[in-house]
């Protein structure tokens, strides 16, 4: 079972959170088809949001096809998300590691780097669906 | 839409003027609406109008269903025990759901024999909500429940409410004037400031309704918006607009946060964000 966490400062809204939560436990097998999600109520009773943001989560995850809401049964996984390779993240990491090394030496600080990243993502997905992955 | 409370023209007049002026808003069933404004705007007159304690100069209230209502100050008898506080609510309320209340109560570890006194500020405000709730109303009328209590005893109060929601799709009005305390749990806005309502709607329609725009000062507002509020410092202007389609690329547009939205309209008493009056039902 997968618990919800919230990061009230990051400006992402509450519902996107739990989408991308969910989305990364399917990623990395922490959550796999046959597994339920918690119940709205569930949620709502530990993270004091409005049931209504849960649903809107989780109709989302279905519209991508990820889950499927069985009346009176609950949330279900359908399928899990492989669109990377374990193989390939690794190599991309040892990238990304090198390439902040450089950075480093460069003279960059943290938020130079970060800022970078970001241009670079909003650069890569302009015009796409804000930046959301396509399966 | 089925609507669980639906106020009409509502005036009030106190000793030294109007409470409240001309207020029309509703709330959809099963919506968790925040009730906004800065002290003195009339929001507990209009909670103690909506809960049948006051009687209106003019105006109607309709309401589908039992109304349940904790007051600011949490009225509970000091000297009482548990068991006596849930054996006065019995005995007061028609419908009483005792079973409930006394579950509830044992749930958050709260014993019978002990004394109201005895309760931190938490706790007290659980037993008050726990009132209200066992009296299974449809709409559950909280004013400024979170006054006075510490963050964790907030959350407490907030988690225990939005369960009852998911659970039971009890509509819920909850005033404050600390619009951060509402944030991811309520979905409905309902400002009054002035005794005047300022804006009441669907918060995600009102925030996807306006837009912060900053840029150059020479720039003039985007044809047709309403402009809530203008700001100038040195050489740029800032504005939060509604209803705007926002063209000129010299603009840097964002969406307003909740704050920014209840702070622009509350500095700018004049200007309003209301559904048509047929969206609001008869």
């Amino acid at each position: 079972m997968i618990e919800f966490h919230l990061d009230r400062r990051s400006g992402v809204a509450t519902y996107l959170q739990l989408v991308h939560q969910v989305k990364q436990a399917l990623r990395l097998g922490t959550l796999r088809p046959g597994d339920r999600l918690p119940t709205a109520r569930e949620v709502v009773e530990a993270l004091a949001i409005n049931p209504n943001t849960v649903l809107k989560a989780y109709r989302e995850l279905e519209r991508e096809g990820l889950v499927e809401g069985r009346p009176g049964l609950g949330t279900f996984v359908q399928r899990s998300l492989g669109g990377v390779r374990l193989a390939d993240q690794a190599a991309l990491r040892r990238e990304l590691d090198e390439w902040v090394r450089r950075a480093r030496r460069a003279g960059l600080d943290r938020d130079d780097m970060e800022t970078l990243f970001s241009l670079a993502m909003t650069d890569a997905y302009r015009g796409g669906a804000a930046g959301e992955e396509t399966a | 839409m089925t609507a669980a409370l639906t106020v009409t023209g509502l005036s009030v007049r106190h000793r030294r003027g109007w409470a409240l002026r001309d207020c029309s808003l509703s709330v959809p069933a099963g919506r968790v609406a925040a009730l906004v404004g800065p002290n003195g705007a009339g929001k507990t007159t209009l909670l103690h109008t909506v809960t049948g304690l006051l009687t209106p100069h003019g105006g109607t209230v309709t309401v589908a269903g039992d109304v349940a209502f904790m007051a600011q100050d949490k009225p509970l008898y000091d000297t009482f025990t548990i068991a006596e506080t849930l054996t006065f609510g019995r005995r007061l309320n028609p419908r009483w759901d005792g079973a409930y209340a006394a579950g509830r109560l044992a749930e958050l570890g709260i014993e019978p024999e002990r004394k109201i006194k005895e309760l931190s500020g938490g706790q007290q405000a659980q037993v008050a909500l726990t009132l209200a709730l066992a009296r299974r109303p449809g709409l559950l009328v909280l004013d400024e429940p979170l006054a006075n209590l510490d963050p964790l005893a907030r959350h407490d109060v907030m988690r225990a409410l939005m369960g009852e929601v998911a659970e039971r799709g009890t509509t819920v009005l909850i005033s404050s004037h600390v619009v951060a305390d509402l944030h991811d749990t309520c979905d409905w806005l309902v400002v009054l400031n002035g005794g005047r309502v300022q804006v009441s709607g669907d918060i995600d329609d009102l925030l996807a309704g306006h837009l912060m725009l900053s840029g150059p000062d020479e720039l003039r507002p985007p044809a047709g918006a309403q402009v809530i509020e203008e700001s100038r410092t040195g050489r740029q202007v800032r504005l939060l607009v509604r209803g705007a389609q926002v063209l000129d690329p010299r603009w840097n547009v964002r969406q307003a946060d909740l704050d920014e939205l209840v702070l622009a309209y509350l500095r700018s008493p004049e200007a309003s964000a209301l559904p048509r009056l047929s969206e609001v039902g008869a």
